[in-house]
């Protein structure tokens, strides 16, 4: 019985993570349309959906292929709730080519290709000093904006 | 004894290890000499990328979307011809789940590609059909009202243009992803990303494929094709498990494409980056390679064009 009382809060917050993840998910959607695609001001946004629930500690990659002539700004947003993400841009060859880290915690990059490419964006949410228990969770957004030439 | 047993057991786990290995190591020097004896020893495919894929939490895997295909026909010299769109009067025959799909993403890239080129009453036409197909697959607020008549009062406002088609695919894009039907979203773009391959290759023509910048743009599309196929992939069992038949066919129906593909090499090069200002960005320099032969480009354009025409019946 003490055994189940320990253990009691986990199961609880357990049980409410489960239940809150459905509307959380739903306003990434919000979030992303509201306030990340604000980042890409100038820009017209290519319409893409690039979105997901992230805890503190936890990454997301993405894969895309840049073309040669396109200005592009990329976008990278955290939910309140969150620390700063911080996210690197990565070659086939593994060169970083941006890592906001090294540029103020940048939540943009505007680049041009010379040439096209596959590129790899990697993002992570660093972990903070948290005085709760739980790391925090909240909403993570990629997007990407292009200018008519 | 028991001991001995162990040791012999580990032996033969070193042993099998090291024969792995230099399996491996083989299959790559063979690689690398085929690359130096083509001259291409400092240049990667379109596969390499994936090679460190981490386990990540979240992968995404992003296509051109309808709009950015459309800004990249057009910035490759493609000219505005209506009749390579498809045809309007068709909605109606879209009653699959599948056919849906593909022709939402198909209509959105030629209302994008109608749109950018100011064809105003053929824009309005083309978001009627593309609201038509999403509120038949449950997507009742991709395009309200409100969108249509934003739309109506900016026909002749390009940029107000391109914001409601960037709008109405992010409404549809992510209706679809955050309702679990992330397979529905693949598909669609795939639709979207095969239309703009077909324009581009319908527009060609007869024109010589050497130094043609249009025929590049669609061998460089070789680099989303393994995109596309590991989105698909990714989506081939739904969340119980079990097997996904529309992207299974999918896969199989992309079969031709991938073949022609295989034909035509593009190659990268390392990145170097040139700081650029505020104003101007940053300048990723690097080169690519790309061969491909008047034969391996009629072989793509024959199956662009079956699989499309296969798509829009």
């Amino acid at each position: 019985m003490n055994r189940m009382k320990k253990y009691l809060p986990y199961m609880v917050t357990l049980t409410l993570v489960i239940m809150l993840a459905v509307p959380a998910q739903a306003q990434c959607k919000g979030f992303a349309k509201k306030l990340c695609k604000l980042e890409l001001t100038g820009y017209i946004h290519d319409g893409n959906y690039h979105a997901a629930i992230l805890t503190e500690g936890e990454e997301a990659e993405l894969y895309k292929t840049f073309f040669a002539g396109q200005k592009y700004r990329l976008a990278i947003c955290g939910s309140e709730t969150l620390p700063q993400i911080e996210y690197q841009v990565v070659d086939a060859y593994k060169n970083v080519l941006f890592d906001n880290t090294q540029h103020e915690m940048a939540g943009t990059w505007d680049f041009s290709l010379e040439s096209s490419q596959q590129l790899k964006v990697m993002v992570k949410v660093p972990v903070t000093e948290n005085k709760s228990e739980f790391p925090n969770s909240g909403c993570v957004s990629i997007m990407f904006g292009f200018q008519e030439k | 004894m028991q001991h001995a047993y162990f040791n012999l057991r580990f032996l033969s786990i070193v042993f099998l290890s090291g024969l792995l290995l230099v399996n491996t190591s083989c299959k790559s020097c063979k690689e690398n000499q085929k690359n130096k004896e083509a001259g291409l020893e400092d240049f990667l495919t379109e596969e390499d990328i994936f090679d460190d894929i981490n386990k990540a939490k979240k992968i995404f895997y992003s296509l051109p979307s309808p709009l950015e295909t459309a800004m990249l026909l057009k910035s490759a010299g493609v000219t505005y011809n209506e009749g390579v769109l498809n045809d309007l009067g068709r909605v109606d025959n879209y009653s699959t789940n599948k056919s849906k799909a593909l022709n939402l993403g198909i209509y959105t890239t030629d209302l994008s590609f109608a749109s950018l080129f100011d064809q105003a009453q053929t824009s309005i036409k083309y978001m009627d059909v593309t609201k038509k197909l999403a509120n038949d697959m449950g997507i009742s607020d991709a395009v309200d009202e409100e969108t249509m008549k934003r739309l109506e009062q900016n026909l002749n406002n390009r940029d107000v243009v391109m914001d409601v088609i960037s709008e109405t695919f992010l409404n549809t894009s992510s209706y679809l992803k955050e309702n679990d039907q992330q397979d529905v979203a693949a598909m669609v773009l795939v639709g979207g990303w095969l239309e703009g391959l077909y324009i581009g290759s319908q527009m060609v023509g007869d024109s010589p494929v050497e130094g043609n910048k249009l025929i590049d743009r669609i061998a460089e599309q070789k680099l989303s094709f393994s995109i596309v196929e590991r989105m698909l992939q990714e989506n081939k069992l739904n969340q119980k498990g079990e097997e996904n038949r529309d992207i299974i066919e999918l896969i199989n129906e992309l079969h031709g494409v991938k073949m022609a593909f295989d034909k035509i090499e593009v190659q990268t090069s390392a990145v170097k980056v040139e700081e650029g200002g505020e104003a101007e960005g940053d300048m990723l320099k690097s080169q690519t390679k790309i061969k491909v032969t008047p034969e391996a480009f009629k072989e793509l354009q024959a199956a662009v064009q079956s699989l499309r025409n296969n798509f829009v019946q």
